[in-house]
């Protein structure tokens, strides 16, 4: 503060309470940080986001905290009346306006999400009004305690559902848990490229139970818990890394034990896994 | 006295271990039969379908009003999944069922393409009601067989597990009536599909063969694919290196590089394209924190890696965020046309911002100089072909490969019935309906649920 006069130092002292006071007028409890909300995006951002526009009726969806189509629609309907510009990203402009329109009762919202209830938010209707406690809510409240009050929903690929993706992962840690990351990456992909191949099954669950197609399901081992690192590398797989260049076979030279295998062309080594067409 | 209870004790132990192994011995025959009850239902139930497979094309034969020829092709298009389903329950490499299977897959497209179209305004063509003819006479042969090895089976009272177990063993001496018996349907059916491909009329969901072919340049060696691979991984400094060529299966060449931090122990992996050094896709291992930066900033990062690595007119149309993962799909745009076929994907890790993967597989194999054709039909033409209840939100013309792998000009619709939304393309020439998709919303986390 070298070189500020004292009375330039009070000043601005002023403008901070001023500003500090018009921001607690502004927000009620919970406020958004300043991150520009875009699509696909999850948290508590969104969360805010879709109960300040469910409350001035714009969102009719389940506040879950993921921002998806039916939240980008109400954005934009919203974007077009306040005479902003429509890209149905929540920049700051966008998101003043909303505060400044809507009311927000982050303790409220924050709690119901936390219990699990189905809930709306609309303005002008008695808040308590809207909640639906879920079934049996009162006899499990050690439960209610541990879950963290954030998002209830989460971004999946397209195509896939949560089990399809579990599924894979546990394959993929039955068969490659001692792999590197890049391997494991490659089994998710062999098995998404069987989907794809008409010479096998088109489903998940037909692919992967195909009796003798893979060694983790024949001895059981598929049903190890994975880990998040398996789980991420089928999702990077689904989304489009495929490190096997096509590959629909693989083995491990050390134990494979049918001769036929070695007669398919192979691609490429990753880690101890030979990949073949 | 001791010698008796010795005796005694002995007695019971052998009783008692006799009643253990008897049980053990149930139980063992009790999976077993399990398991080789789902192998009869699939075997049975896969000559079943094969069967009504047969009797159905033959229907369709006859058939003449359109208005039954498209539900009985239908009909035919389940009843090869079902056929489908079967084959992928019975033990894999007992045998190849590749072809087998290629055939099934091979009705079922035929079926399907001719099964949705409206036969009314366009009717099956000679040249369609000949590949009818033969897909039937084929049915017919492979049901033939089929039933020549179900009626063995039966017989001789053939169980899978045996040969299974024949197998497993390596025991040629074992009855291989089965393994024969497929056999010969598979070679059956190996001398239909060289006839079948050369119908040019005929395109089979078998998988394109992608081989990078628009891809220009000349071929880079093995030190310029490393320095590449450091130059997008950004990295440089000790770095223990790595560098593999493609194996004879490949349709294309590349080098595989890896380049390893040997401090921090993270990995880099890269494929890059011997031809012109493309990078096909790249893959970052280490491990990504909690969350400081927002799916917004991160997407600017991932435009901006784009431009600095050539990638240029991209259009970011997918993000989203997977725990401390952003996830952005960019796809060419070409005066104001989305090209979808050209997607680049780039992974963004939300803790510090850098790029942790990368893959422009599909970019690669489709982008080329593409002349785009007029559209002759308007906007307004295609929108009134749209089906009422859809409230259109927004809409933009793009480029999409249709059902039979060709690119055609669309106008892309993106419009919303009540609280789904969906994706629909028509075609810009004849506004025929090439696609409509509903789009995924966020799945609900069942572990809060319940």
């Amino acid at each position: 503060m070298k070189g500020i006069s004292s009375k330039s130092k009070l000043l601005l002292w002023l403008l901070c309470l001023s500003v500090s006071i018009s921001l607690t007028f502004e927000t009620t409890a919970q406020a958004f940080s300043g991150q520009v909300i875009q699509r696909g995006a999850v948290g508590d951002d969104v969360i805010e986001l879709q109960a300040r526009l469910q409350n001035i009726g714009y969102y009719n969806g389940k506040i879950d905290g993921a921002y998806g189509w039916g939240t980008y629609w109400a954005l934009r309907n919203f974007q077009q009346d306040f005479g902003l510009p429509i890209d149905g990203l929540a920049g700051l402009g966008t998101r003043k306006k909303l505060v400044s329109a809507s009311n927000f009762n982050g303790k409220f919202v924050h709690e119901q999400i936390a219990k699990g209830n189905d809930f709306t938010y609309y303005g002008g209707v008695d808040i308590d009004k809207q909640v639906k406690p879920r079934k049996g809510a009162s006899g499990t409240p050690a439960r209610q305690t541990t879950r963290k009050a954030t998002a209830t929903a989460s971004n999946i690929p397209g195509g896939y559902s949560q089990n399809d993706i579990q599924l894979i992962a546990n394959a993929v840690y039955g068969e490659s848990r001692g792999e590197p990351y890049i391997g494991q990456v490659a089994v998710a992909a062999v098995i998404l490229n069987r989907v794809e191949s008409p010479s096998f099954p088109n489903s998940i669950s037909g692919v992967i139970f195909e009796p003798r197609a893979f060694t983790a399901v024949a001895d059981g081992q598929i049903w190890l818990t994975p880990n998040e690192r398996a789980r991420e590398a089928v999702i990077d797989a689904i989304n489009g890394w495929d490190p096997t260049s096509n590959a629909i076979y693989y083995f491990n030279p050390d134990t494979a034990t049918s001769g036929w295998i070695w007669s398919r062309p192979q691609i490429k080594k990753i880690g101890k896994h030979i990949f073949c067409k | 006295m001791i010698r008796n209870i010795l005796v005694g004790v002995l007695a019971i132990a052998l009783v008692g271990s006799a009643f253990w192994g008897y049980q053990e011995h149930k139980e063992k025959n009790a999976i077993l039969i399990n398991a080789e009850n789902n192998y009869q239902r699939a075997f049975h139930d896969l000559s079943y379908q094969v069967d009504i497979l047969h009797d159905k094309i033959g229907n369709t034969l006859a058939m003449n009003s359109r208005n039954s020829l498209s539900p009985a092709l239908t009909d035919v298009w389940r009843i090869t999944s079902e056929a489908q389903i079967d084959v992928g329950q019975l033990p894999l490499t007992l045998m190849p069922f590749n072809k087998t299977e290629e055939f099934l897959s091979d009705i079922g497209s035929f079926s399907y393409r001719t099964g949705v179209r409206d036969l009314e305004k366009d009717p099956l063509n000679d040249k369609e009601y000949a590949r009818l003819q033969t897909l039937h006479k084929e049915a017919g042969e492979i049901q033939d067989e089929l039933r020549k090895v179900q009626y063995l089976v039966i017989k001789n009272n053939l169980r899978w597990m045996d040969v299974e177990t024949a197998l497993a063993s390596n025991d040629e001496k074992a009855d291989n009536t089965i393994i024969d018996g497929f056999k010969t349907v598979e070679k059956k059916v190996e001398g239909y599909s060289e006839t079948a491909n050369q119908d040019p009329n005929f395109i089979s969901g078998r998988q394109k063969e992608e081989n990078f072919s628009n891809l220009k340049g000349k071929e880079i060696t093995k030190k310029e694919a490393v320095a590449e691979a450091k130059r997008y991984a950004n990295l440089s400094g000790s770095l223990k290196t790595r560098v593999e060529e493609n194996g004879k299966g490949s349709d294309y060449g590349f080098y595989s590089v890896s380049l390893i931090n040997p401090a921090t122990k993270t990995e880099v992996n890269m494929d890059i394209t011997k031809v012109g050094g493309y990078p096909i896709w790249y893959i970052n291992n280490r491990k990504v924190d909690k969350s400081k930066i927002d799916l917004n900033s991160a997407s600017n990062k991932a435009v901006a890696f784009l431009k600095d690595h050539d990638f240029d007119s991209l259009d970011l149309y997918e993000s989203a965020q997977y725990g401390n993962i952003g996830m952005f799909n960019f796809v060419t745009s070409l005066n104001g046309v989305r090209i979808y076929p050209d997607s680049v994907k780039v992974k963004i890790a939300l803790d510090n911002g850098s790029v942790v993967g990368f893959s422009a597989d599909e970019f690669l194999k489709s982008n080329k100089a593409r002349e785009i054709g007029k559209a002759s039909k308007t906007i307004e033409q295609a929108r009134a072909e749209i089906n009422p209840k859809v409230k259109i939100m927004e809409e933009r013309k793009a480029l999409i490969e249709n059902e039979l792998g060709e690119e055609v000009l669309c106008y892309e619709f993106l419009g919303t019935i009540d609280s789904d939304t969906y994706r629909i393309f028509i075609n810009a020439n004849t506004v025929q309906e090439e696609r409509v998709e509903k789009l995924k919303n966020a799945e609900p986390v069942y572990e809060n649920l319940l």
